[in-house]
């Protein structure tokens, strides 16, 4: 039986597909079911994703030949962003000095935060350096910690747990903080919590999603010139 | 047909991304360079929203099951992970909500003081 699954599932080119829709529409039925967000659908697929596969023994590879087809449409998905940028344009361009102001702020305390975790847990250069990437799109990321002598897995597997946190987190946390200003909302989220919170951003409003999205430009680009100043330092 | 044409849009859009990062391999994903790309196309004129939007909004909305997969992949980094397990935590959890904190807070003070400035002219 089990030579049978193995052999099954080494050939599948549908099992990951369906079961990360089944997975996403479970949490997305249950939400709409009892009329309020319940259960984060992205964090609840992850989870029961990587659950079936690691009790069921079933290598990454094998859910990634199904899975594939969603994961070459987040690129267009993200260049798509685009839109509520240009449809926010005019509110984004009145409120430049905020936009850098608070990214760059962001940015600044996630550097401050590394070094304190490279003082307090006597790190070495290079688990400092996968660090530092770790609210930027996975994309930059990665090849960022890589580049610059960090364990890109470590950066990646960061990268996401940053997001999906971030993406679950960010509604009560911004209202627990009282920042209600819809523009200072997605640049926390993005700043914080690149795509994946920018996805939760697009659904919070449109002005969120927007700003998001600019965050995530802002703040990649400001991590990569800023990260291999202090990787130097550290090393 | 609209779908289509939106949908080949934007697919090539992705495509002339990927043609310009091999020209220019900067450390930028082929993503970001289709964001600036997309975002001067529809500031330009070139390319009008409604060429894009139906089909491209629907990405939008696609967006967090699209993260799926790449979510998972985490459970490839299981072993490396756990040689550096705590300083991994600690910054994906608390150091998000700290960043989360700080962008808002300083956006928002940025935001209301200006404002307030033109509400005292």
């Amino acid at each position: 039986m089990n030579e049978w699954f193995s052999a099954f599932f080494a050939q599948s080119g549908w099992f990951g597909l369906v079961l990360s829709l089944a997975t996403f529409f479970l949490a997305r039925t249950v939400n709409q079911r009892s009329g309020k967000e319940r259960i984060n659908p992205l964090l609840f697929a992850t989870v029961v994703c990587a659950l079936v596969l690691l009790l069921g023994d079933i290598d990454y590879e094998v859910y990634y030949q199904g899975a594939q087809y969603l994961d070459v449409l987040l690129t267009p998905a993200t260049i798509c962003l685009a839109i509520p940028l240009y449809r926010q344009y005019t509110l984004l361009k009145k409120n430049a000095v905020a936009v850098i102001a608070g990214c760059g702020a962001g940015v600044a305390a996630h550097m401050a935060g590394c070094v304190l975790m490279l003082v307090l847990f006597r790190m070495e250069a290079s688990e400092f350096i996968t660090l530092l990437p770790k609210s930027i799109t996975t994309a930059i990321g990665k090849s960022l910690s890589e580049e610059l002598g960090g364990y890109g897995a470590i950066t990646m597997a960061t990268i996401m747990l940053t997001g999906i946190f971030g993406a679950v987190i960010a509604p009560a946390f911004l209202k627990l903080l009282k920042i209600t200003d819809p523009l200072a909302q997605g640049l926390a989220i993005g700043t914080s919590a690149h795509a994946a919170g920018t996805s939760r951003a697009v659904e919070i409003g449109e002005i969120q999603g927007a700003a998001s999205s600019l965050a995530i430009v802002v703040t990649g680009l400001l991590t990569v010139i800023a990260a291999p100043i202090l990787a130097r330092l550290a090393g | 047909m609209k779908y289509l044409r939106q949908a080949l849009i934007i697919a090539a859009i992705t495509f002339a991304a990927e043609i310009v990062k091999y020209l220019l391999p900067l450390p930028i994903p082929v993503s970001i360079y289709g964001l600036a790309m997309l975002f001067f196309l529809l500031k330009s004129g070139l390319l009008a929203l409604e060429q894009v939007q139906d089909v491209g909004n629907l990405l939008l909305e696609l967006m967090p099951l699209l993260l799926v997969p790449a979510s998972v992949s985490f459970i490839t980094a299981l072993d490396t992970v756990q040689a550096m397990l705590l300083p991994v935590l600690i910054m994906g959890l608390l150091g998000t909500l700290l960043v989360m904190a700080v962008t808002g807070l300083a956006a928002q003070w940025v935001i209301r003081r200006r404002k307030g400035d033109r509400a005292h002219e």
